[in-house]
């Protein structure tokens, strides 16, 4: 049994140490708005928080992840700059098929957290590592941007 | 009975709580169950309004509950590209409530309530959905509305024409009466549909036109939406599948002992030509798979290559195909045209690797088979799930899902049928979720094209002879197999034979050439995607060898195709055409007609060093008759954009010893936020009938990036991916 | 059978049971040993094809002479070792003789195997007999003339084969003997470490001092501290080897990935101890180029916008690499991705960040497999040279002396082998 702290609780979970968190977070505890794309960390759909880090849960190892505290999609939407990216994310009509967004959204409030003024080439740095298929990457931006301003 | 474990969940503001919505009304007693008024033909958009619309029985598009809530059952399936919205947009403007008082389910499989008019069968796919729909769903809701009418003035015993609706409500003015279509339901079903339609005016539109907030997005950033792979049922295991990974190739053997020592695998199930591990999770299966180590018998296509692929299809180009187009002796004119101009143009395999894995659940038991999944056909899913489970098709329920990225690839079934073999192995519901591996490895691809062009100018540097001979795949046959070789697939020569332009003399040929047993399909953008590339390439070279303007040189073939003209002209005003591109910057264009949509596309791209392409900047003019939703258009265009250019830029499938040699997104590349350019957009305002968008920002893309790329740097690339290999070469 | 008959056959066959048991256990006390030291040989890396049978040979092995393939070494009677005498096994590890007297080339490290005595010898032949046999093939040798012409060997055996056990050192303790025996016998480390003359024999003076082997280096792992592992603690080197990682240093990637992956993770913490207490007592080695520890770059945000190729390689290393390396070069779901520190992101050829990107790297760590995949085939040799110099300036010593054209050189080398 491992304790994993996610999302203020805490849960006990019966897995392997070394099985990434995505799979953890999916298939165990049925948390299954973090999304499998790529199992390689080329992609960015399983985005998560560490300690407030963005981290791709498929390549995070259960007991590294139980070291510290996990925040996903299903609470960021309670701290104040996950309300505001969800809300200008809402308003400049974002999203297309959905399915990465799960993952910008985790990406793009670890960059605000850090970076609450991003430039543009703030915001390269910080989201060139999620994809998005269906090709939402201006939107991406501008939204960013107002969430900076929210 | 297998219990129903789970349908898909509803999308909307009111989240109405988990139910069998088809099951009839046992659940909904007192809803209001309305018939599809499907006109067979859609076309004559003008004149269509107000006739009166053959009637179909009745089945359900519109359920209202005695709190008024309504649930919509749409036609279409959601994958990302706003139908949802629109279709319930549709729907509600003339049944005339608001979209907060709405839910969504998708379409149960059902051809005859839910085909599409224009392909002919139940299909989301060929920016078809609102071209299809916007009048039958339109008739539904205002049928339903003039028997809410009905009911209501039958009750007060007022004449009906005196009652007006307003958002979820009957009123009578000069009773001073009200009441909400929950209370109206019940006594509205038991009236006849009406024979005699009003439509309203397109002027007293109050969702149709306007930029709506989608309907499923707010449970999509908050991470609620449930897609096909997020399904989870009492008593599901979760596996992960290989196939041969050599095409036509077989299953020899597989270590099963090793895969059932991993922890938490508890099955190894086999087909033919596949082998599915599965467990408690996917790591088990992940895991699971990687110690069965399956050997496979790669068969005939295991010496394939691409040198092999293309030099036959090179040479299979130098015959006689069909004609598929013929006017106007074009091979004579060529021969006393001035000046001559061939050309060869390649175009890659592709692969659609939408976001979302190839996943589906299913659970054959007791007789019956139920398909959790996300699909652009349900029919057709439900044919191949009734085949794979070895059950008549009326044993087969499918649970629609919200789609995670389609562009083609859930036009296709085979994995439905290929978990239902796997499924019928055991009797628990199996997830089974492809590996992005097996995804791009296995997908249905886009095929590989070769294409010849010809065309002679005259003296004054004007066209005189269009020849075009498109060597390539028949997916009309792949997709529905018997395609006869004596006949020219359509999709093959799209946007080939149709051009914005009136040649004076053109021909089309097609020969056809397969390569099976490598499993091709529709990808985003279709023929289109193929031959717009190629004609817009070679018009930019026309008009180079011309020594003309790429616009001027187009416009006076644009005379008899005003609305084409005025897309080209709106483009090359808001793209800055006439002025000077910034120093180092190649601005190139491209124009179509396809999907019912006029796309006029300026791209400003330079070439670094390595040949390494920077896309600056895209202006976009598009005319697509009448718009639905504004904001969606625009999204579409957007993200078709993107899609194109990361094609054009990096997508290539290649084939070595008979299999795929990419694998995942390290080396199928996908382009990314700070590669994505500034995207202008100007959409005309238009009240013609609606055309497609889906697809046409992917289309556009193609050839307005070559052309860049050719102003940059005087390079002409007839090939894509456009290869920094090509460009650095000095 | 009478009562009395039957209890004196059951009496018998306890008995029986009773000596097999005790003859089993020798057995398998014989095999578990031969197993560690096989693995402790890294046999199984060399005698295993790409996606073929462990053990069962044929894997490629491109040599400046030709390409020859590894044999098969199950117990097949034919296309094994299954016939085989202990004899002839014996003869095979000390002086490179194969069954029918031809010579086996050194790319097979019996320079190294000769030092292990007879009962080690014999024990891994005791363990290699209880694989299941495969009845597979390697192909073919493909090498020119003259160096087909095995016979030869015998020369350059006369001159680089010492054919003799290894002597432990009395004056030093046990430990150190231990260290010493296991990376000059069975771990073979010199065959990669060690630079080779032109006869492709190891240097004696450069012993370990680090050398490039098929595009990759090996690095200098004498206790020299600038360009040597002088500086790692005994506990850092144990760490590396056993898990391919050690905090401050990186993590291994190409052969040495492999090596962890299938021998080194296997040895116990003790012989992993020996083993670095030996290495950090090998004579110094200046190879020329330090390895320079580096502390966290400065954030990415608000840095001024690099220009051209910097420009590329930053934009590479967002998309594709600050995902698990981070910014910050800590690595950012596990340690095992970090860059600072990493002796590759020092080396001025920029040889194993080019290997790595074009090959990707599989390591087997007690934390999981770790890996990282090829990107080859999705950025051209212009972003690979440019995200390589990037990460280098960052995290490393600065820029390397890769090009684009050494990329594109690199590539021809392939990743197998
Ligand atoms: S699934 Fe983790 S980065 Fe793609
Ligand atoms: S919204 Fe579909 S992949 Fe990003």
């Amino acid at each position: 049994m491992t304790a994993l702290k996610i999302n203020g609780e805490v849960q006990q979970v019966d897995a392997p140490d070394d099985m990434p968190l995505l799979w953890v977070l999916r298939d165990v505890l049925g948390m299954t708005g973090s999304k499998f794309g790529c199992g390689i960390a080329q992609c960015g759909a399983c985005t998560v928080h560490l300690d407030g880090q963005a981290i791709r849960s498929c390549v995070t190892p259960l007991a590294m992840a139980a070291e510290g505290e996990i925040t996903t999609i299903e609470k960021i939407g309670d701290t104040p700059v996950g309300q505001r990216v969800q809300a200008a994310w809402l308003d400049l009509e974002v999203v297309q098929c959905g399915y990465c967004q799960s993952g910008q959204i985790m990406s793009a409030v670890a960059l605000l957290a850090a970076n609450p003024n991003p430039s543009d080439a703030d915001i390269d740095a910080g989201m060139a590592g999620n994809i998005c298929r269906c090709g939402t990457y201006p939107r991406i931006r501008a939204a960013i941007k107002k969430a900076a301003t929210l | 009975m297998s219990p129903r474990l789970e349908a898909a969940p509803p999308v909307g503001r009111h989240a109405l709580s988990r139910r069998a919505i088809f099951k009839g009304s046992a659940l909904l007693g007192g809803g209001l169950v309305l018939g599809a008024l499907m006109p067979r033909v859609t076309k004559t958009w003008a004149q269509a309004a107000g006739t009166p619309p053959p009637i179909e029985p009745p089945s359900a598009f519109l359920r209202i509950d005695e709190d008024g809530l309504v649930t919509m059952i749409i036609p279409s399936t959601e994958m990302g590209q706003g139908i949802y919205t629109a279709e319930a947009a549709l729907l509600a403007e003339e049944l005339d409530v608001g979209l907060e008082r709405v839910s969504l389910v998708a379409a149960p499989p059902d051809e005859k309530l839910y085909a599409n008019a224009l392909i002919g069968m139940q299909m989301t796919g060929g920016s078809t959905s609102i071209r299809a729909w916007f009048l039958p769903l339109r008739r539904t809701g205002a049928a339903a509305r003039q028997m809410l009418i009905e009911a209501a003035a039958g009750s007060w015993g007022v004449p009906p024409g005196e009652c007006i609706t307003s958002n979820g409500s009957v009123s009578h003015a000069a009773s001073g009466r009200m009441a909400g279509y929950g209370e109206l339901a019940a006594a509205a079903m038991a009236l006849p549909v009406p024979s005699a339609i009003t439509l309203k005016a397109t002027d007293q539109f109050r969702l149709i036109g306007k930029s709506l907030k989608r309907l499923d997005t707010p449970d999509k950033v908050r991470g609620k939406t449930v897609y096909g792979i997020d399904v989870r049922l009492p008593g599901m295991k979760i596996g992960t599948v290989a196939s041969c990974p050599v095409f036509g190739g077989k299953l020899k053997s597989v270590d099963e002992a090793a895969a059932l020592a991993v922890p938490g695998v508890s099955h190894v199930l086999k087909l033919d030509d596949a082998v599915a591990v599965v467990g408690d999770h996917m790591w088990a299966a992940i895991q699971g798979m990687q110690a069965a180590a399956p050997v496979w018998d790669g068969g005939a296509f295991k010496d394939m290559s691409m040198e092999v692929l293309v030099g036959s299809m090179a040479k299979a180009a130098q015959s006689d195909g069909l004609v598929a187009h013929d006017q106007n002796d074009a091979p004579g004119a060529y021969g006393k045209a001035a000046t001559k101009l061939e050309a060869t143009y390649q175009l890659p395999f592709l692969s659609h690797a939408p976001m979302e894995p190839i996943n589906c659940t299913v659970q054959v038991k007791d007789g019956v088979c139920d398909v959790w999944v996300g699909t652009q056909v349900p029919t057709r899913a439900r044919m191949l799930a009734a085949k794979g489970a070895g059950l008549a098709e009326d044993k087969v329920t499918i649970h629609n899902y919200l789609i995670g990225g389609g562009f083609g690839r859930r036009l296709e079934a085979e994995y439905v049928g290929q978990t239902a073999a796997f499924a019928r192995q055991v009797d628990f519901p199996i997830k089974l979720v492809w590996s992005r591996e097996q995804d791009i490895q296995h997908d249905t691809y886009r095929p590989y094209y070769y294409d010849q062009l010809r065309a002679g100018l005259d003296g004054q540097g004007r066209i005189v002879s269009w020849q075009h001979k498109v060597t390539g795949a028949s997916v009309y046959n792949s997709y529905m197999g018997g395609w006869p070789a004596d006949k020219v697939d359509p999709d093959a020569v799209e946007g080939a034979v149709e051009t914005p332009y009136a040649f004076p003399a053109q021909r089309v040929d097609y020969v056809r050439w397969d390569p099976a047993p490598m499993p091709i399909s529709w990808w985003r953008g279709v023929g289109p995607a193929h031959n717009v590339f190629v004609v817009e390439s070679f018009m930019d070279e026309l008009a180079h060898a011309a020594k003309q303007d790429p616009v001027a040189f187009r416009l006076p073939l644009l005379e008899k195709d005003p609305r084409a003209k005025a897309v080209l002209q709106l483009l090359a005003d808001k793209s800055g055409w006439s002025s000077a591109a910034p120093a180092g910057v190649g601005r190139g264009l491209s124009l179509q007609l396809a999907f019912g949509s006029y796309v006029g596309l300026v791209i400003e791209a330079s070439v670094g060093e390595g040949g390494l392409i920077r896309v600056h900047k895209a202006t976009m003019a598009i005319d697509c008759g009448f718009v639905v939703n504004p904001d969606t258009v625009r999204a579409q265009m957007e993200g078709g954009l993107i899609f194109g250019l990361t094609a054009a830029m990096y997508g290539q499938i290649t084939i070595e010893g008979g299999r795929v040699q990419q694998n995942n997104f390290n080396d199928y590349r996908m382009m990314r936020i700070d590669e994505a350019p500034v995207i202008d957009i100007h959409v005309v305002a238009s009240e013609a009938e609606p055309g497609g968008i889906g697809e046409t920002g992917t289309t556009a893309a193609f050839p307005a990036l070559a052309n860049a790329v050719f102003a940059a740097t005087g390079k002409r690339l007839r090939k894509l991916p456009l290869s920094p290999v090509d460009l650095g070469a000095a | 059978m009478s009562i009395f008959t039957r209890g004196a056959v059951l009496a018998l066959s306890l008995l029986c049971l009773a000596a097999q048991a005790a003859s089993a256990r020798a057995d398998d006390d014989l095999v578990a040993k031969g197993d560690y030291l096989t693995k402790a040989a890294d046999c199984v890396v060399c005698h295993t094809a790409p996606g073929g049978k462990p053990f069962a040979g044929g894997r490629a092995f491109s040599l400046p002479i030709g390409t020859i393939y590894s044999p098969n070494i199950t117990p097949d009677k034919t296309a094994g070792i299954g016939d085989w005498t202990d004899e002839e096994f014996v003869r095979a590890l000390h002086e490179g003789i194969a069954k029918d007297g031809s010579h086996l080339y050194p790319a097979f490290p019996y320079t190294s195997y000769t030092l292990m005595p007879r009962e080690d010898v014999l024990a891994i032949r005791a363990y290699l007999a209880t694989l299941e046999p495969v009845s597979t093939r390697p192909p073919e040798n493909e090498v020119s003339f003259p160096f087909n012409q095995r016979w030869l060997m015998w020369g350059w055996n006369l001159v680089f084969n010492s054919d003799s056990r290894f002597a432990p050192d009395p004056a030093k303790s046990a430990e150190w003997n231990r260290g010493a025996y296991l990376v000059q016998g069975p771990g073979h480390c010199g065959e990669c470490h060690t630079p080779r003359n032109i006869a492709q024999a190891r240097k004696s003076s450069m012993e370990l001092g680090g050398a490039e082997i098929q595009g990759w280096q090996a690095y200098n792992i004498t206790s020299d501290v600038k360009t040597g592992i002088g500086g790692w603690t005994e506990e850092d080197l144990a760490a590396y080897l056993k898990n391919g990682f050690a905090e401050g240093h990186g993590a291994a990637a190409g052969s040495m990935a492999e090596v962890v992956s299938y021998s080194l993770r296997y040895l116990t913490d003790a012989d992993l101890k020996a083993i670095a207490i030996y290495l950090k007592s090998v004579p110094p080695v200046d190879s020329g180029t330090p390895a320079i520890p580096r502390a966290a770059p400065p954030s990415i945000y608000a840095a001024a916008a690099p220009a051209n190729d910097e420009a590329t390689g930053q934009r590479v290393f967002a998309q594709a690499c600050a995902g698990c390396h981070a910014w910050s070069g800590q690595g950012l779901q596990t340690p095992y991705a970090a860059l600072i520190g990493d002796r590759a992101l020092s080396d001025p050829t920029g040889a194993n960040i080019a290997g790595v990107l074009l090959c990707g790297s599989h390591l087997q760590s007690p934390d999981g497999p770790m890996f990282m995949p090829s990107f080859a085939k999705g950025y051209s040799d212009t972003e690979l040279a440019a995200v390589a110099n990037f990460a280098a300036s960052r995290f490393g010593a600065g820029r390397t002396e890769l090009t684009p054209e050494g990329l594109a050189e690199r590539r021809k080398d392939g990743c197998e082998g």
